[in-house]
């Protein structure tokens, strides 16, 4: 059995700090909270971090770095607290997302809910109040990976890759949701639309989420969402934010 | 002086590219840039300038250009053929290139990606702090006939040197060292993988390379019951099939498939440069080793500012001034044994 957290170096470029073999919700938090925890300590080495299901990648140069030296600043940040019963990061913020679910801009619903067990109707009450932590983000620039649906949820990825979904397309499959970058191929069930842009490359902010943020996909009627696409010039496809206290 | 490149041509896949955007990886964005940033220093040291300015990437085939002013040029990167209305140039060289002139650059004799470099930097819009052109992100595109790319200012404009490229173009050792997931590989998979002969499949472009081999293919113990992790720019990611594949400069930030190794910074050109049936084998180094051979590689990009040579001009072959013939001996007496 190996024991967690571990640390090791990602070639020459950083090193790796993994709380879990497999994703967890106390493994994600702790990477969340691990992660702003290394940013707050602004070491000059680290040129920048980021973080995946599990685990933190701290960026600096190991041809030029003590190696040994910034594995032991690490592990003596991380022995001071417990990660996986860490408070998540301060500054988050939730974003409600205006979602058409189903008709023919979300042509999986109905499909998605019958594997999930319910009705409809039961699958769009569930997708639109359930609140989605951004767990990691990836794959294309900005893309979230969120979780968690409830267990019902843990719907298995098709077989045969839908040719391809739009971007703001809203996506389910093992609990957790996505809304894509652009259009993409996938395997995840096409459940909503929305008209959110997580990549918006010449804006000040080219990336409207962080990993930590909150999200709820409240639905809207197909005409609403059109008119939202037409009037927004924003990208947030008519989302609000606030910030998480 | 500044002014505009026009493109009459130019091969699918050509781009403007500089050294990339770091900083983004938290948002899932890589660094992207030159798929050999070698070239671009190689150019910037022909053309006394910066290596952080914009160039044109060519994969595989040229194109046809054009400057509204007199300037400068540089070629470097992978070899291929290449006039100034209708005079043979030298690779790896710079040259002047008259206003009005045409520029042709044809396909790659050795090597994939070659660059075309301007005195003062191509200088397509500035995105999120860099020029470079990140496809898979949908960040600028591919260069099109017609379009014409602004030429920065700058006061330097030096033309008729050469410089001795470092070998690169033509597969060979490629060093690496252990990945995250390098121990779940077994030793009698990693000691194959390291005897292996591979040849770059024609399957790769600015995301990965893929290998190819006669053999099996490399799988870890156990399956790949892998959690989606950070990838870096260098991992060998052993995919579904078992062909190892180099993550190259846009690849993803996270994925799901193990990593046998990661090729050291300094050989990631020899790999993006292979071309297609090269043959390439991996072996691995200890983490010091590496330390000591990259910060080799770092003064030897230090020092290639002071390597620039005055192109040496036969006064017998006038009509031929500029071919490569002229300077072929020079280069290959010290030519990296791998690069041929």
């Amino acid at each position: 059995m190996m024991s967690y957290p571990q640390i090791k170096t990602v070639g020459l470029s950083g090193l790796l700090v993994t709380f879990a073999e497999k994703m967890s919700s106390p493994a994600n938090r702790a990477a969340l909270a691990f992660r702003a925890a290394v940013v707050a300590a602004d070491w000059p080495e680290v040129r920048e971090t980021s973080m995946s299901l599990v685990s933190v990648y701290v960026v600096a140069d190991l041809v030029s770095e003590d190696i040994p030296k910034l594995i032991t600043k690490l592990e003596n940040l991380l022995s001071q607290t417990d990660w996986y019963a860490a408070p998540l990061p301060e500054g988050r913020r939730l974003w409600h997302v205006p979602t058409v679910y189903g008709t023919d801009l979300a042509p999986q619903l109905e499909e998605a809910a019958e594997l999930a067990g319910v009705d409809p109707d039961t699958a769009i009450q569930q997708l639109s109040t359930t609140r989605m932590r951004v767990l990691t983000i990836g794959f294309a620039p900005g893309q979230p990976y969120m979780g968690e649906l409830g267990e019902n949820w843990n719907i298995p990825r098709q077989q045969d890759l839908t040719k391809s979904v739009p971007a703001g397309a809203l996506v389910a499959a093992i609990r957790q949701l996505v809304v894509f970058t652009a259009p993409t191929p996938t395997g995840w069930r096409h459940v909503g639309q929305t008209a959110f842009e997580n990549f918006r490359q010449t804006a000040d902010q080219p990336f409207a989420l962080t990993p930590g943020d909150e999200l709820l996909f409240p639905q809207v009627s197909r005409q609403a969402l059109m008119d939202i696409m037409k009037s927004d010039t924003s990208g947030n496809g008519g989302a609000e934010r606030e910030t998480l206290p | 002086m500044s002014g505009h490149l026009t493109i009459h041509a130019a091969g699918p896949g050509s781009s403007v590219q500089d050294m990339g955007r770091a900083g983004f990886l938290a948002y899932g964005l890589t660094r992207g840039g030159a798929a050999d940033q070698m070239a671009l220093h190689e150019a910037a040291a022909l053309l006394g300038q910066s290596a952080t300015l914009g160039a044109i990437e060519m994969v595989g085939v040229g194109g046809t250009f054009e400057s509204d002013v007199d300037t400068v040029i540089a070629l470097t990167g992978a070899e291929m053929s290449a006039s100034i209305d209708g005079s043979a140039l030298v690779w790896h060289a710079s040259h002047a290139l008259p206003k009005g002139a045409k520029l042709k650059i044809g396909g790659a004799l050795k090597g994939t990606y070659g660059y075309l470099s301007v005195a003062g930097g191509i200088e397509a819009p500035q995105i999120m702090g860099a020029r470079s052109t990140h496809f898979k992100a949908g960040i600028g595109g591919a260069l099109e006939a017609g379009q014409s790319l602004p030429i920065g200012v700058t006061p330097t404009q030096r033309a008729g040197f050469v410089i001795h490229a470092s070998g690169r173009f033509a597969g060979g050792d490629i060093r690496i060292v252990p990945s995250v997931q390098t121990d779940q590989f077994s030793p009698e998979t990693l000691a194959r993988f390291t005897q292996t002969t591979f040849r770059r499949d024609a399957r790769g472009n600015r995301q990965g390379v893929r290998m190819d081999a006669d053999t099996d293919g490399f799988f870890v113990d156990g399956g790949l019951s892998i959690v989606s992790e950070v990838i870096t720019e260098g991992d060998i990611q052993i995919t579904g099939d078992g062909a190892p594949y180099v993550l190259m400069c846009e690849c993803q930030t996270t994925g799901g498939y193990p990593r046998i190794g990661t090729v050291l910074p300094c050989d990631l050109a020899r790999v993006a440069q292979a071309p297609v049936g090269a043959p390439l084998r991996f072996r691995f180094v200890t983490m010091d080793e590496a330390r000591e051979i990259e910060l080799k590689a770092r003064a030897e990009i230090k020092a290639l500012a002071g390597r620039a040579q005055p192109l040496v001009r036969n006064p017998h072959e006038m009509s031929d001034l500029l071919s490569y013939q002229l300077i072929g001996g020079a280069i290959s007496a010290t030519t990296d044994p791998f690069a041929d």
